[in-house]
């Protein structure tokens, strides 16, 4: 008996929670038909696809490109559709298909770097109408389909500025990078900053750590304890999301200068400077080649002087003669009389990896090969 | 515990019957005369309890979610109609579900077979992962493209078979906990994955994704006949289909899943139960395996970390939804596929975050495991209410 009686005022309880439920939804639902009609007024705009690999408010990689989204949205004519936390397998080519075939987009900006090979080629075959424009820099002329692109930004110089700015906020004369993969990419940004901190502080080193991933906040934050355990006092990064870093600095009372996104928010005593995309710039410059049925550079890469990348807004805790010292750094990339990777230059095992004489720029295609670290960086390469 | 869905087929003797049908079997002794006609009630009664309830539990799974999609203040039919539009409403969306679908039934194996050994495998992941490498490594090796395709997918099984085999034999012969150890051991595989794509394995010319050597266009899977959707489908339902039939229709099978109901018993019956542990979850890792292989063969065409999808860890859902059935791992799989494959919609129609989608994932999970316990209980009611008139 008992449980009978439990049975019926269990249902009874459920019932109401489902009447509800029901009344709850019918009442949003009217009101959402409101909406849609209104919406639908608008004339066809020109649909975009965004499309990424993390959560598109990671304060970094994503966050970077979902800026620049935003920045499209605000555009007459635009309707912009995200996808955040799509894998680099059949399911981003799926996401390209579904914002084709159910979105109608026409042009598509898969972000992450893995989404090109095979995802967006086998993709841009099959849909040969559509635009598909990748972060990566990978095209190549001949070889790959004529309705893609893909565009990269020089950051390095980025990083090189905030070198500068850490090398001369560093009191131990201790920097500390912490960085995903040993690859080029990678490298060249670690690089870049050992050689800015290096041109305003001889005395500074980089200590890096590899942590394997992209995406790895607890390897990140144990290796921002060792790092300031050391009596590294300035640390920088290069991984998908620099939050737990930056939060982890801050709160240990150590610098930090950022990547990808503006962080300053998540330090505001210790933010120095940061290393940041400025896709917006890009983004829009497509946007107007497609509205207006140009072609469009099929790769398309740049620096802090054509507005790809650019530098945080110093952080308080920066000196008037440090900001002096990155400000005149950043003069010479405007003008483009910066050479970063410059003979003779030394690996940290001592070896010349560029002889006297010789100047890399900014285009150079040896650098895109970088398998070595300079000279005043604490780390192996494997 | 019971954790099939067709015990219909188990025999009246089966020790597996769990605590809350004990006291039904014991009813049904005395009314002998009806045996037959009670047996055959009962057995449409499971089978009808296996559809409705489950459809009840997704059904209350969407209304709840119906009311977290309220709460953040979008209208849940629209939230439906689109993602009925995404997942199942065109022909392009369907042929999405099941390409999603696929690696899903696959890895739910790795889960459920062992499952219904009462193990609780979570290595998936790992067993997918390594399988994934396996075949890539074996594929850069053979010539011709039915060697290099047969090759990867062998391959890419038994090494997925073996690294859940390895929880197994851990497991069988010296007690460690495999959910612990098929968690940790999914780790050492992506570490592995990582360490051998970055190292000894790579292709020099792979500057920013280090990954292994191509296979080659030409030795890749292909689509199956007048669809879009890549091989692993018809895998996965013949993998589905082929370890149904080997748990529920074999002595193999018999034994194993007695060995779940009650591993004293299945002792005394003098069953092998280390070497059976051993077997089952070799078997299930073979599926997990196999999908690592098929993402290389038909998708990326070489190893690296775009391997690392969690499909392995969707599987452990689709096992425990499909209550360890593998035949029940196909609709499931297709279910969660659908969800997958109108994700998207929701982010991008209606601006909900990405993490929706787990949260209906939940719902559903939590939805199904509370209504295990909804099996036989009406049964038990009516039975009450005529005993109480007999009396």
């Amino acid at each position: 008996m008992r449980r009978v009686a439990t049975f019926v005022v269990g249902s009874l309880g459920n019932r109401l929670a489902w009447i509800t439920a029901i009344a709850v939804m019918l009442g949003l639902w009217s009101e959402g038909r409101r909406g849609n009609v209104a919406h639908a007024a608008a004339g066809p705009p020109l649909t975009i696809g965004f499309i990424y690999v993390g959560p598109k408010t990671d304060y970094g990689y994503n966050q970077a490109h979902a800026q620049g989204a935003a920045a499209l949205a605000k555009l007459p004519g635009v309707k912009i559709r995200e996808e955040e936390m799509v894998p680099e397998t059949v399911a981003v080519q799926k996401t390209m298909e579904s914002m084709i075939n159910l979105d109608t987009a026409t042009l598509l900006f898969p972000t992450s770097f893995g989404y090109f090979e095979p995802h967006i080629l086998k993709e841009a075959g099959k849909y040969k109408n559509v635009t598909f424009l990748h972060c990566g820099g990978l095209y190549q002329d001949g070889k790959h389909p004529t309705n893609v692109g893909s565009y990269f930004g020089y950051i390095d110089e980025a990083q090189y500025v905030a070198g500068v700015v850490a090398g001369l906020s560093t009191k131990s004369n201790k920097l500390g990078f912490i960085a995903a993969k040993p690859i080029p990419q990678v490298l060249r940004n670690i690089n870049s900053y050992t050689l800015g901190a290096r041109s305003a502080n001889p005395k500074a080193t980089t200590t890096v750590i590899f942590t394997g991933d992209w995406s790895m906040p607890v390897k990140e934050a144990e290796a921002a304890n060792s790092l300031i355990d050391q009596g590294i006092d300035v640390l920088t990064m290069h991984v998908d999301s620099p939050k737990v870093i930056v939060e982890l600095a801050e709160r240990r009372g150590v610098y930090v200068t950022g990547y990808h996104a503006n962080q300053a928010a998540l330090a505001p005593k210790g933010y120095l400077t940061g290393a940041e995309w400025n896709w917006a710039k890009v983004y829009s410059d497509y946007v107007a080649w497609v509205q207006a049925g140009k072609s469009y550079p099929h790769l398309l890469r740049g620096g802090l002087k054509d507005g790809f990348v650019k530098v945080s807004p110093y952080g308080k805790a920066v000196s008037a003669a440090a900001k002096k010292k990155a400000d005149a750094a950043k003069a010479k990339f405007m003008d483009g009389t910066m050479v970063v990777y410059k003979g003779p230059l030394k690996d940290n095992t001592g070896k010349v990896v560029i002889a006297a004489g010789v100047e890399q720029k900014q285009t150079d295609v040896a650098l895109e090969k970088m398998d070595y670290l300079v000279e005043g960086v604490v780390g192996k390469t494997h | 515990m019971t954790i099939g869905a067709s015990s219909v087929s188990e025999p009246p003797s089966d020790a597996a019957g769990d605590a809350a049908r004990g006291p039904v079997a014991a009813t049904l002794a005395p009314a002998a005369a009806d045996d037959e006609i009670e047996a055959r009630r009962a057995a449409i009664r499971k089978m009808v309890e296996a559809i409705v309830v489950p459809g009840a539990a997704i059904g209350a799974a969407l209304v709840l979610f119906g009311v977290f999609i309220a709460l953040t203040g979008r209208n849940p039919l629209a939230v439906y109609r689109e993602m009925f539009r995404g997942s199942f409403g065109t022909w392009f969306s369907f042929q999405n579900t099941l390409q999603r679908a696929a690696p899903l039934m696959l890895t739910a194996l790795a889960t459920a077979l062992p499952l219904r050994l009462g193990l609780v495998v979570l290595g998936g992941e790992g067993a997918m992962v390594l399988g994934g490498l396996a075949a890539a490594a074996v594929g850069v090796h053979l010539h011709t493209p039915t060697s290099v395709k047969v090759g990867m997918l062998v391959t890419g099984a038994l090494v997925g078979g073996s690294w859940i085999a390895i929880a197994g034999a851990l497991r069988a012969n010296r007690g460690v906990n495999e959910t612990i150890s098929t968690l940790l051991l999914n780790y050492i595989a992506i570490a592995l994955l990582n360490h051998v794509v970055e190292g000894p394995l790579r292709d020099p010319s792979s500057l920013n994704k280090p990954s292994t050597l191509p296979i080659g266009d030409d030795n890749m899977l292909g689509t199956l006949p007048g669809l879009d959707v890549h091989w692993g489908l018809a895998w996965g339902l013949g993998a589905c289909l082929l370890f149904w039939l080997v748990m529920q229709r074999t002595t193999f099978g018999f034994a194993a899943r007695m060995v779940g109901g009650n591993v004293r018993a299945a002792l005394l019956n003098g069953l092998p139960v280390r070497r059976l542990i051993v077997v089952v979850t070799f078997l299930g890792g073979l599926g997990a395996g196999l999908a690592g292989a098929i993402e290389v063969a038909a998708i990326h065409g070489t190893a690296n970390a775009s391997l690392v999808t969690g499909y392995g860890y969707t599987g452990v859902l689709v096992a425990f939804i499909a209550r360890a059935n593998p035949l029940g791992a196909i609709p499931v799989a297709i279910l969660l596929g659908g969800i997958g494959a109108s994700g998207g919609l929701l982010q991008r129609v209606f601006d909900l975050p990405d993490a929706t989608v787990n949260v209906l994932q939940g719902i559903l999970f939590l939805a199904i495991l509370f209504s295990e316990s909804f099996y036989g209980r009406r049964w038990s009611f009516r039975r009450a209410r005529a005993a109480r008139q007999a009396s």
